[in-house]
């Protein structure tokens, strides 16, 4: 990293052009298309400061202020329920859609759980970029478990700064009600997630 | 590989249902595809453009200087991006190839750029058949992009930037899907492009003929496809993030053997 810094700093002070702002550069290299806008590129703080190497990430105080904004950030449901149903749960889970220019702006969008978590231990088509969410309501439903499973799928950050996973909540992703039904879908012992295979 | 290796390693991979499943079953078409990609028909296509009369100024691309020279199109490809003094900035092979239709054929900015890539199960662009005939013409060679101007170094910064930018309604970056090594979507197994060895298989891989598209895709088709995967707009072809992001994936892979086009699923 060392070599890289020091020739962009070099890259800075001989050719502005070309070490300016990464974010001028992406402004300039993309355009608007099917209702999907240049803004998209415009970066808020967290997504500023996740934007290096994993292993860089790594002054605390900003990680301990980023963290405090991300459970902020978070809006219980407003009835108090955290469990919607689960069959619902499922779809959203596999449905790998929404928010890119080539999906219907009219059609819900999905979670894509799949594309990095194992849930249903009988679906074998999982990905592997996060942990294997099976059984997960073997931790019950405590109002612990509730809350921080609530707060882990609105923002992510409030527990694990700078994790791959989006703020499902906090970006308008999913609806509440998309939520709660993920949440049915992880922590009712009726869904499939929670019921073991026999073999 | 023989055949009944083949078609042993794709029953092994349908049964374990594991992430080379989906690769199995590709190997095994490309093997019965041997020499015939239907990408040779766009090579073909692609060396006719080159010497095809077009534009205002009535020229072909004959006198395009890829980097080696005014027509030198042996090996061109393996050494971009680059820095072209003339344009006065580093350029990849689309970017370079849209520069010789506006200064050499006399075309206009807006018609090279009017339909960069085609939509699936089109019939394939301009742009895509010369970048095709041209990948062939740098097969064996090894990558070697530029590194020695200052400009050169900045792209490659630059796109080590972009990589790990995190941005758009996910918060997806390039790293987010290939920063670590042995992950998957899906089924999907995912190189991490971050390392020589994963940067080197894709990289020399590309352009391919996507057999579920039908049609050659360009490594910018591919920037611009993982863009939007990760909710962004649409990257320009030619424009310096995508010119970066590949000097930085060509630097990864730099003495890796070019081996496209190729077969992709």
């Amino acid at each position: 990293m060392q070599r890289y810094s020091f020739l962009g700093l070099l890259g800075l002070l001989v050719f502005p052009a070309f070490a300016d702002d990464v974010h001028t550069v992406m402004r300039e290299s993309v355009a608007n298309i099917n209702g999907v806008t240049v803004s998209r590129v415009d970066r808020d703080p967290l997504q500023t400061f996740c934007s290096k190497p994993r292993a860089e990430a790594g002054d605390q105080a900003v990680v301990a202020e980023l963290r405090a904004a991300a459970m902020a950030s978070v809006m219980m449901p407003a009835d108090g329920a955290f469990l919607g149903s689960w069959q619902s749960g499922a779809e959203i889970a596999n449905n790998g859609r929404g928010l890119q220019y080539s999906d219907d702006p009219s059609a819900p969008n999905g979670g894509n759980c799949y594309a990095c978590h194992q849930l249903d231990p009988r679906e074998v088509a999982y990905g592997t970029i996060g942990p294997s969410l099976t059984r997960y309501g073997a931790r019950g439903q405590s109002d612990v478990v509730l809350q921080y499973t609530w707060t882990k799928l609105w923002n992510t950050h409030a527990y694990n700064v700078c994790s791959h996973m989006p703020r499902f909540g906090a970006q308008g992703i999913l609806t509440e009600q998309q939520l709660k039904d993920v949440m049915a879908y992880l922590l009712d012992p009726a869904s499939p997630v929670n019921i073991p295979t026999t073999d | 590989m023989q055949p009944h290796l083949i078609a042993a390693a794709t029953l092994l991979a349908v049964l374990t249902g594991t992430a080379s499943a989906d690769d199995g079953m590709f190997d095994e078409y490309r093997e019965m595809m041997g020499d015939d990609s239907p990408a040779v028909f766009v090579i073909d296509e692609g060396e006719e453009y080159w010497y095809e009369t077009q534009g205002p100024k009535a020229a072909s691309l004959e006198a395009c200087d890829l980097g080696l020279g005014p027509g030198v199109v042996e090996g061109a490809y393996a050494g971009v991006p680059r820095f072209f003094e003339d344009a006065g900035r580093v350029m990849d092979i689309e970017a370079r190839l849209q520069h010789c239709m506006i200064e050499l054929q006399g075309r206009s900015a807006e018609e090279v750029n009017r339909k960069p890539y085609s939509l699936r199960g089109d019939m394939g662009t301009e742009m895509e058949a010369l970048v095709a005939w041209l990948a062939d013409q740098s097969a064996g060679m090894a990558v070697n992009p530029g590194q020695v101007t200052p400009e050169e170094q900045a792209s490659y910064a630059l796109g080590e930037e972009i990589f790990f930018y995190r941005a758009g309604p996910h918060d997806f970056s390039c790293a987010t899907c290939h920063g670590q090594n042995d992950v998957r979507i899906r089924l999907q197994a995912l190189a991490n492009l971050t390392t020589h060895e994963g940067a080197a298989e894709a990289y020399t891989s590309w352009p391919a003929y996507r057999i579920s598209q039908s049609v050659v895709r360009t490594m910018g088709w591919r920037m611009r496809d993982c863009m939007r995967q990760q909710r962004l707009p649409e990257l320009i072809m030619g424009s310096d993030a995508s010119v970066a992001l590949q000097m930085f994936l060509a630097v990864k892979a730099s003495g890796a053997e070019m081996a496209a086009p190729g077969l992709k699923r």
